[in-house]
């Protein structure tokens, strides 16, 4: 019996295509941005906390506060407060960089990009390595004794930036000082990064007149030792060196979690926003099915009638009209869901050309794509209730009589 | 004639009255009639009769302003609107000058469509439909939509459709008004077989005096009343 209430509609579907259409896109397009807003976010969610749980959740990060990584705070730790890290306790290992925008020169041409000014120490270029996810891919680090030597990014190893590619021995100018090009990171993934380069502290504080000034500090706790504690010790071991009151600090320790979830948070908030704005499209589609449901009733006022004289009640009517908007909505969605998982694959395609695979990976979610074909049909089926309610009232003589 | 008569539709002093706006128009005066089961009747009329609202009442498609219209004994004021719907779908088969076929369905579809208001079951009702639309010569047809056919083809699937749910009656308005002489006279000669084989009541509602041969007894309307009942041979 319920094919039945199926089988129509489907008709009724086919033979008004263009209107078919046009109402299907209404849906599907709000469809296919939610669809690949969550997919994405997912994915991007998953990234992230890969990217994270890379560094070790051992790794404490001190930064200046106010400032991201020591860009844009007029303060900067110093070497004192590097000394103060090492001495907490739970910390087995602190090193402290520099990081500013430097300007590169090289074959007669000037690209400006960042500068990391890093430790010679091995264990602690090690923990740089580590914490910023980077390897040397092409010749060697900085070691003890470099000072005008310049580890660089990968894409100066393989891009055109200076309309020539940098070999290692070539020589670079930095803020206008001579270094020599050592090695070439691997690719990190994130253009600012892998168009960097990585000299030693030394160097560093010489060409920025920045002496006893670090971007920022990276301590690494000992395995038995929780992150959070060490670094809620350290935090009042900074504050007492500083003479600062709790909630006036000058800085703020970070791990890895709290990056990640400062990320997932706002991602989530971006999300939500983004997904309103999808759900308006969503809002006028249903509008769009209810609009071609009131047309279809004026259109079919007759063969309702006619239903209506062979023995139709009023039930049967409804029925017809609801199944119909909500195969609508429920085409809608499938047409969505298969654009809106297109389209976010398609940016997985994007990532893997731009930044190498395994960064963002796409899964498909079939609770969502589930839970999206029933909602879609719901919103069909909501869109046609008022049109269908006025078909199914209908009087059966004066039906018959419409032209 | 000495079969005991049993009345399967009645009227009683039925009045019906269109108001538009501050006039109204009385296009039923106090109908009284009573069909018969089994009966051939021809309700005949010039137009402005009353003819249509006379066949809406009749085929209980409508309700009268006043008076009372009693199908197979049932007071049919007493019904909802789908009961009464449920209720016409199963005792009456119609047959209208429009043909009245749904547009996106086969013929063998349009000829099932009142079972499925019914709840038959899909193997009967596919069995039924099959053989009615063999029985008026469109088996080779089943599958063609009501635009792939010919207004007498059209006319024959819509009285194989009266007919899916076995009604005991077939109102038919004006089946011949839109076709051929030759198409109307294969549906007159199915409708004048449904009576004397199948014992259908037939209320044939016209304006062609020419039809009222085939009747038992034939309405003559004029200006919303009933001006003569006369009773014939229902000969060809």
């Amino acid at each position: 019996m319920i094919i039945d209430y199926f089988k129509i509609p489907v008709k009724e579907i086919r033979r008004r295509k263009l209107r078919s259409w046009l109402t299907l896109i209404g849906i599907f397009i709000g469809i296919a941005a939610i669809i690949s807003l969550i997919t994405l976010g997912q994915g991007l969610e998953n990234a992230i906390e890969q990217q994270f749980s890379a560094l070790g959740k051992d790794k404490l990060f001190i930064l200046p506060k106010g400032g991201f990584f020591g860009m844009g705070s007029s303060e900067q730790l110093t070497s004192d407060d590097l000394e103060i890290i090492q001495k907490t306790s739970g910390v087995k290992l602190a090193t402290g960089m520099g990081y500013a925008f430097a300007r590169y020169e090289f074959n007669d041409l000037v690209h400006y990009g960042f500068i990391s000014g890093i430790s010679t120490d091995p264990e602690e270029r090690a923990l740089v390595g580590e914490a910023q996810t980077w390897k040397v891919g092409e010749g060697r680090n900085v070691r003890k004794g470099d000072k005008f030597k310049i580890v660089l990014g990968y894409e100066h190893s393989q891009n055109n930036i200076f309309e020539k590619r940098v070999e290692l021995g070539d020589k670079m100018l930095i803020q206008d000082r001579e270094f020599n090009v050592i090695g070439f990171l691997e690719k990190i993934g994130s253009p600012p990064d892998d168009q960097a380069g990585f000299i030693p502290l030394e160097a560093y504080e010489e060409v920025f007149n920045a002496k006893d000034e670090l971007g920022f500090i990276i301590a690494q706790t000992h395995a038995g030792d929780d992150p959070l504690v060490v670094a809620e010790d350290m935090e009042k071991e900074l504050r007492d060196d500083h003479r600062l009151d709790e909630g006036d600090e000058d800085f703020e320790i970070q791990t890895p979690e709290q990056f990640a979830e400062a990320f997932g948070v706002v991602l989530d908030m971006v999300q939500i926003v983004l997904i309103g704005i999808a759900s308006i499209a969503l809002l006028v589609g249903g509008i769009g099915i209810m609009n071609t449901m009131y047309t279809a009733v004026l259109q079919r006022t007759r063969e309702i009638g006619i239903m209506k004289a062979i023995g139709a009640r009023n039930e049967h009517i409804l029925y017809l009209f609801l199944v119909e908007s909500g195969l609508y909505g429920f085409f809608g969605g499938l047409i969505g869901i298969v654009l809106g998982i297109g389209f976010a694959k398609l940016v997985e395609l994007a990532f893997v050309i731009a930044v190498g695979p395994a960064f963002l990976s796409i899964k498909i979610d079939w609770m969502l794509v589930i839970g999206t074909l029933i909602f879609s049909f719901l919103i069909g089926v909501l869109s046609g209730v008022a049109p269908a309610r006025r078909a199914s009232k209908l009087n059966p003589v004066d039906s018959l009589r419409y032209e | 004639m000495t079969k005991k008569t049993q009345p399967v539709i009645e009227l009683k002093k039925v009045w019906k009255t269109y108001y538009m706006g501050k006039v109204s128009l009385d296009v039923l005066k106090g109908i009284n009639l009573v069909i018969n089961k089994g009966e051939f009747v021809v309700i005949v009329g010039p137009s402005g009769s009353g003819k249509s609202t006379m066949m809406n009442q009749v085929g209980v498609l409508d309700v009268p302003t006043s008076g009372t219209i009693y199908l197979n004994d049932i007071d049919i004021s007493t019904l909802s609107e789908s009961d009464l719907a449920q209720l016409r779908g199963k005792t009456i088969g119609f047959v209208f000058q429009q043909f009245n076929l749904i547009p996106t369905l086969t013929a063998l579809e349009n000829v099932t469509l009142p079972t499925i208001f019914q709840n038959v079951s899909e193997k009967e009702r596919l069995e039924k439909a099959e053989a009615l639309l063999r029985m008026v010569d469109l088996g080779e047809r089943m599958n063609h939509k009501p635009n792939e056919l010919s207004g007498g083809q059209q006319q024959r699937v819509a009285i194989a459709r009266a007919l899916v749910n076995d009604p005991e009656i077939i109102l038919a308005d004006e089946p011949t008004g839109n076709l051929d002489s030759k198409s109307g006279q294969q549906v007159m000669d199915f409708l004048s077989k449904l009576h004397s084989q199948k014992h259908k009541t037939i209320i044939l509602v016209t304006h062609d005096l020419e039809l009222v041969r085939y009747a038992q007894k034939v309405v003559f309307l004029k200006d919303g009343e009933i001006v003569r009942i006369k009773h014939g041979h229902g000969k060809k």
